[in-house]
């Protein structure tokens, strides 16, 4: 993984040094909160509903063990013995005392991390597949274009005052695992007529109250001109984005309101003028980079006798190894998901005792990574498969080998009003009575790959829009009531969900996902994903279903 | 009368302003003035057959291109921030630095807070009108914290992926 040089060494230091300066000065009062916000947010500092907060930046998720045993200690020494995995991939600590602010930023910095634009209206922290560097179906490992992202634009002094925030996603592969089409920009590596390498570039997509999938703004951009071609974006939006209404500040709202094309014709009037090599990387720096994302595979055997034989000896190693063991590129190695939704647990949260337990296994099974899924589960990259046993059993023995990736009880929740500020209704407890009720393994299999994303107000950190089965939580007259919809994707297929009907008590939330759950079993036909039946099916049975008792 | 920071020969400075901001409904006083983009347009002319130097204060709305033709003529350009979060003037500074090769003052005015202080002077602004009461010390401190930078700006520092080939 991309390792620190003095340079970005000395960055982060300075940014923590300068953090501590202005932590000080409000502290002694020299400066009001107003005044002191905008400063607190640009290093991830939210006030929540109970306390401070702190949104730790995990840029395209990559950690080792060195980076997550500090964040294990920093949650046991300055917070709960807890952090909280989110879908930007980032780690947030809920109950952090301002005065400790500066000092976890300093631990940070030693291992080569910080806060820095996890929250403002800049760049926000870059996303990519988590599967980087270890499927075998990437063009290249977009890792290298997204450190290059994470540099250009940090403190990037155009752009740190935006109309809004800014999130980038970056994916190589067929399969869409960085959501890319739900992003501000997404940018899906393709490769051109004479074989070279590329983007796709997606401006303008986003959940939220108004949810738009990213049109495609070109079909091809060379891998060379990534940053020009950013400039040219962020720079359009920086000068005719909305300033005067949050709602209406977002990227997508101005590529809807010019049209995909147009807002594309003036991307590129403005890329034309842009005199691209003094913005873009040289190919040294780029080779400097991709020099940290090679790791040294060993040879090994495609075939692993050691895991075969656990498959056939063990029922539950098996099942684990069908749900969360996946194919990796090189052989005799697999990737592994390590699941943080246990029925009855809070999706992504992780106590410091697991993050140590993980942090271990990677370094002594996995080539010392690890990796933040935005569905709020953590991968171990590169695990040999003659290891697998020995890494299940321990990841059992922390509670961290439920066998259910993709499947119903794998959800993603945001942290709702339990949390939020933001938030109008819980998302915590729906997506615990859902995945109770699912708690049976084989049960859960039987249903088969289902994705339930609970977000607890309009803003949609948990992606419900993009959920097979989405789930809103929304206010009415001080009662928190659940609007479901159905048949949303966030993946190559994406597509929004679409509204079941009127919304539901949180008291029936679950009930309905088991009928709905239970009309699909009915009217599946070989093979099909809820999805897909969902898909042909229309939303009628559904609907017949869950609101039966209302005719 | 408002403070006015400057950066010069790399130091942050206090500056006398010999400018006067000049309101669209207001009287032109003698001197040197600034006035908006469409008063400019009315009344630059004369003025400057006056031989008094004028600037011209451009607000986030208006573009940058506007100004193109007059600029051989314009002492200053003064971009208005509405509020500190308005952050079109960052991409207005650098297209007159970069693209139109304006070689003059570039003040910042209006809502100017010292958090600003190094992305206005990266963007290539540089004279300050602060609205914080803020210092040309704590200006001048606020740019040098960063020992390195990552991009190539309007400024001359040089970017981490130069400093990494030395």
């Amino acid at each position: 993984m991309y390792r620190y040089d003095v340079i970005d060494r000395e960055f982060v230091a300075d940014r923590a040094a300068e953090f501590r300066h202005q932590v000080n000065r409000r502290l002694a009062g020299e400066i009001t909160e107003d005044q002191f916000k905008p400063i607190r947010l640009l290093n991830g500092l939210y006030l929540q509903l109970h306390a401070y907060m702190l949104r730790i930046a995990i840029p395209y998720g990559t950690l080792n063990g060195k980076k997550l045993r500090k964040l294990a200690w920093i949650a046991s020494t300055y917070d709960k013995g807890y952090g909280h995995f989110t879908t930007r991939t980032n780690l947030q600590l809920h109950w952090i005392k301002l005065k400790d602010a500066p000092e976890i930023l300093e631990h940070l910095a030693e291992v080569e991390m910080h806060s820095m634009q996890t929250s403002g209206n800049t760049i926000r922290n870059v996303t990519a597949d988590p599967y980087a560097g270890a499927t075998a179906d990437e063009l290249d490992d977009p890792r290298v274009w997204s450190e290059a992202i994470r540099q250009w634009s940090t403190l990037h002094p155009e752009f740190s005052f935006l109309p809004r925030k800014f999130k980038i996603a970056v994916t190589a592969a067929a399969k869409d695992r960085a959501a890319t089409k739900i992003y501000d920009i997404g940018l899906a590596m393709r490769r051109g007529r004479g074989g070279e390498l590329g983007f796709e570039v997606m401006v303008g997509g986003g959940l939220g109250r108004t949810p738009y999938l990213g049109p495609t703004i070109r079909e091809f951009l060379p891998t060379r001109h990534l940053l020009s071609y950013l400039q040219a974006i962020l720079r359009v939006y920086n000068r005719y984005g909305r300033r005067d209404n949050i709602w209406k500040a977002r990227i997508k709202i101005l590529v809807a309101s010019l049209g995909a094309e147009e807002f594309a014709r003036q991307v590129e009037a403005e890329w034309e003028k842009t005199r691209k090599e003094v913005v873009d990387l040289p190919d040294t720096e780029l080779a400097r980079i991709r020099g940290w994302f090679t790791p040294g595979f060993a040879k090994l055997n495609p075939r692993s006798e050691a895991f075969e034989a656990a498959k056939a000896g063990d029922p539950r190693f098996a099942r684990w190894a069908r749900h969360n063991v996946h194919p990796h590129k090189q052989p005799g190695y697999a990737i592994v998901d390590v699941s943080l939704k246990t029925p009855g647990e809070t999706p992504g949260d992780m106590t410091s005792a697991q993050m140590e337990l993980v942090a271990d296994l990677a370094e002594r099974y996995s080539l010392d990574e690890v990796r933040v899924h935005y569905t709020q589960n953590l991968i171990l990259p590169h695990v040999r498969q003659d290891d697998l046993p020995a890494v299940y059993e321990a990841l059992k023995g922390a509670g961290l080998a439920t066998p259910n990736i993709d499947l119903i009880t794998d959800i993603i929740a945001c942290p709702g009003l339990d949390y939020c500020a933001l938030a109008n209704a819980r998302a915590i407890p729906i997506a615990q009575q859902i995945a109770t009720r699912f708690a049976d393994e084989e049960k859960a299999e039987l249903v088969g790959e289902l994705k339930i994303k609970i977000s607890g107000c309009i803003n949609a950190c948990g992606h419900h829009h993009v959920g097979h089965i989405g789930i809103l939580g929304v206010d009415k007259k001080g009662e928190e009531f659940y609007q479901v919809t159905l048949g949303g994707s966030g993946e190559e297929d994406a597509a929004l969900g679409q509204i079941l009907g009127p919304a539901l008590p949180a008291d029936k939330v679950a009930p309905a996902v088991e009928q709905m759950v239970e009309v699909y079993m009915r009217e599946r036909k070989d093979g099909e994903r809820f999805l897909d039946t969902f898909r042909r099916t229309g939303v009628a049975p559904f609907k017949e279903a869950v609101y039966a008792d209302a005719h | 009368m408002p403070t006015l920071i400057k950066s010069q020969g790399g130091r942050m400075v206090l500056a006398n302003d010999p400018f006067t901001h000049v309101d669209d409904d207001q009287e032109i006083p003698q001197g040197d003035v600034i006035l908006s983009l469409t008063r400019f347009q009315a009344e630059g002319d004369r003025l400057l057959s006056e031989g008094r130097s004028v600037g011209v204060r451009l607000t986030t709305e208006e573009e940058v291109e506007a100004l193109a033709y007059d600029l051989p003529r314009i002492a200053l350009v003064a971009l208005q921030f509405p509020k500190f979060r308005d952050g079109r003037h960052y991409t207005n500074a650098r297209i007159l630095r970069e693209r139109l090769a304006f070689g003059r003052e570039v003040r910042a005015s209006g809502d100017v807070l010292l958090e600003q202080a190094g992305f206005m002077l990266r963007c290539g602004i540089d004279a300050y009108e602060p609205a914080d009461g803020s210092t040309a010390d704590a200006w001048e401190r606020a740019t040098q914290r960063f020992r390195h930078v990552y991009q190539r700006a309007a400024d001359d520092r040089v970017p981490a992926f130069v400093e990494r080939e030395k």
